[in-house]
């Protein structure tokens, strides 16, 4: 590079570009992707922290209110229904995990036509989730959906899971897990196909059979899996919407609402605009969120430094 | 291999394992199995109670016939075309992000890659009023660019996470060899990199396509016509408008499905191969 170094200023830029192309090569390829994601993602965030702070239409002048919008959630019936339903789709919606597992050890096999079989237990996972919703809401039909007539055969019933207020959200959880296992059970296939088959003699000469060897030669195997299962559930737990809007809008008597359907309700449903009210909902999903988001990175992190 | 291969166990249990599979499957496809049959049945089936019954006569042409002639099709090219440019708008950009972040060394590179970790697993509705805002201003509200912009956007971020580990795990003597030949860094880009990440193109391809195509939240927050809604919304009200016309919901909620399925069988090894990265050590 030194030769061209003092022929002319524009040999002499090009030096500069190339002594430092390591440097602002990244940041060129980086551009666009950051750009898109800043304008669409990253400042909309701080934004709705801003909104959650005004009383406004979305279409009228706003006006500041301080923290009255969070004063009032505080109060708010609807809200602690909501976040009491948020916590019960957390902790059953992480039955995915278990049931993927169950079923993947079910199909890991070497019999014939069993990746037939792997593609069709994996199915409900590709299909949308407001078809999925559909599916389950005559499901559930009190007139002549399959559960009731199950249930009329063992003598109960009938019951409308969907119009009552004790089960609803567990029906419309019931649906969710239906996809949710599926995605599980496709994490943990790969997994077991990774399992190493030395350690599976080692600990069958040691005499661990079944349930002993599954909990402590297998599934320590499998951590990565469960890893990636744990984050998709539960982020899909707290995402939950489109099924609560499809199978009850919410309902009845908005039992079945969660944080993500009570905000969309408050700033762009009947309910009227209430835009501010809307964002101080959204933020507190947001820092419910935060605290796993945090402990996921900073199992990334250690791993990346592991390297 | 764990559980014990089948063909090691009893003839016993070998039977019973043939039985209890095609058993389970039956079972746990229930559902589709009822939407499907719902499809061919005839209307007269559902108001004489033959719900779950024979179908009374096979109205399958009917009933897709009709389904044609609604809203549908053009609810199915409105999600081709927000679905189709997504694809490509993400696999571009994420290919030069997982590029940068994942090829070279440079303090912030861990923070910008966290950035884009982060914002892809934050709550969407987070998101919501400020984005929708925002294509409102850029006049985009109701149309397909403004969805797919948005989609893009949001997609990078798991994308991105995708590229740079797949591209961590490539050989790095290729880069540095390259390097040593004078190649300039744009052109190992295109010539060395490009051609190794097809298989992880494609597994983002298939996984966007079904991401894409079931989205439903997003349809609903920035789009409200059957001008520009994809057909996750447009079930919705075809569902408002045949309540109880069980017949035509499960022929067009089929319809509905059945792109992201095709692909699914299709592209089967890539799907699973983009979902389960990171899965395996």
């Amino acid at each position: 590079m030194a030769d061209t170094a003092f022929t002319s200023s524009s040999a002499n830029q090009q030096s500069w570009m190339k002594r430092n192309k390591l440097i602002i090569t990244p940041w060129m390829f980086l551009l666009p992707g950051i750009l898109f994601f800043a304008v669409y993602v990253i400042i909309p965030i701080f934004q709705s922290f801003y909104y959650s702070t005004l009383d406004w239409d979305g279409l009228g002048a706003a006006e500041y209110v301080g923290m009255a919008n969070y004063a009032e959630l505080w109060d708010d019936d609807a809200f602690y229904v909501s976040l009491r339903n948020n916590f019960i789709w957390l902790f059953l919606y992480l039955l995915a995990i278990p049931g993927g597992l169950t079923i993947a050890l079910l199909l890991n096999q070497k019999v014939f036509g069993i990746r037939l079989y792997k593609s069709l237990f994996f199915f409900p996972f590709v299909i949308s989730q407001v078809v999925v919703g559909l599916v389950f809401t005559w499901f559930y039909d009190p007139t002549f959906g399959l559960l009731n007539i199950i249930l009329g055969w063992v003598g109960l019933g009938p019951i409308n899971v969907l119009g009552d207020e004790a089960y609803v959200t567990y029906g419309i959880i019931a649906a969710g897990l239906w996809p949710q296992t599926a995605y599980c059970m496709i994490l943990y296939l790969t997994g077991l196909n990774a399992v190493d088959p030395e350690q599976i003699e080692a600990g069958r000469l040691d005499g661990a059979k079944r349930l002993k060897m599954l909990w402590y030669v297998v599934i320590p195997q499998l951590k990565p899996a469960t890893f990636i299962a744990f984050v998709v559930t539960i982020i899909g737990a707290l995402r939950s919407f489109d099924l609560i809007s499809i199978m009850t809008n919410g309902g009845p008597f908005g039992e079945s609402r969660v944080l993500s359907f009570y905000m969309f309700e408050v700033a762009l449903s009947e309910y009227g605009f209430r835009m501010g009210y809307g964002a101080a909902i959204a933020v507190v999903l947001f820092l419910i969120m935060l605290v796993f988001i945090a402990s996921f990175l900073r199992s990334m992190y250690k791993e990346e430094k592991g390297r | 291999m764990f559980p014990t291969p089948i063909e090691k166990s009893s003839p016993a249990a070998q039977l019973g394992y043939k039985i209890l599979l095609p058993a389970s499957l039956i079972v746990w496809l229930l559902p589709l199995i009822a939407v499907a049959v719902f499809s061919i049945k005839p209307d007269s089936d559902f108001t004489s109670g033959n719900y779950w019954g024979f179908p009374s006569s096979f109205e399958g042409l009917t009933n897709y016939g009709l389904v044609f002639g609604s809203d549908m099709p053009r609810y199915m090219l409105n999600s081709v075309l927000i679905t189709v440019p997504t694809v490509i708008g993400c696999i571009i950009l994420s290919s030069m992000t997982g590029f940068a972040l994942g090829v070279y060394k440079f303090k912030a590179n861990i923070w910008v890659f966290f950035m884009f970790v982060a914002g892809n697993f934050v709550p969407f509705q987070i998101l919501m009023v400020p984005v929708r805002d925002l294509t409102l201003d850029l006049g985009l509200y109701n149309t397909i660019p403004g969805l797919v912009l948005f989609h893009i956007a949001f997609q990078t971020g798991f994308c991105t996470l995708f590229m740079r580990n797949f591209i961590r795990a490539l050989p790095f003597e290729l880069i540095e060899a390259a390097r040593v030949e004078g190649i300039s860094e744009v052109r190992i880009f295109w010539y060395v990199i490009m051609p190794l990440m097809k298989p992880a193109l494609a597994a983002l391809a298939v996984l966007i396509f079904t991401f894409i195509w079931n989205d439903y939240f997003w349809a609903v927050v920035l789009t409200q016509g059957v001008e520009s809604q994809p057909v996750t919304a447009g079930i919705t009200s075809f569902n408002a408008q045949f309540r109880a016309a069980y017949h035509l919901m499960s022929a067009g909620s089929i319809v509905a499905a059945l792109p992201p399925v095709a692909m699914f069988f299709l592209m089967q090894k890539h799907f699973i191969a983009g979902l389960t990265l990171g899965a395996v050590k």
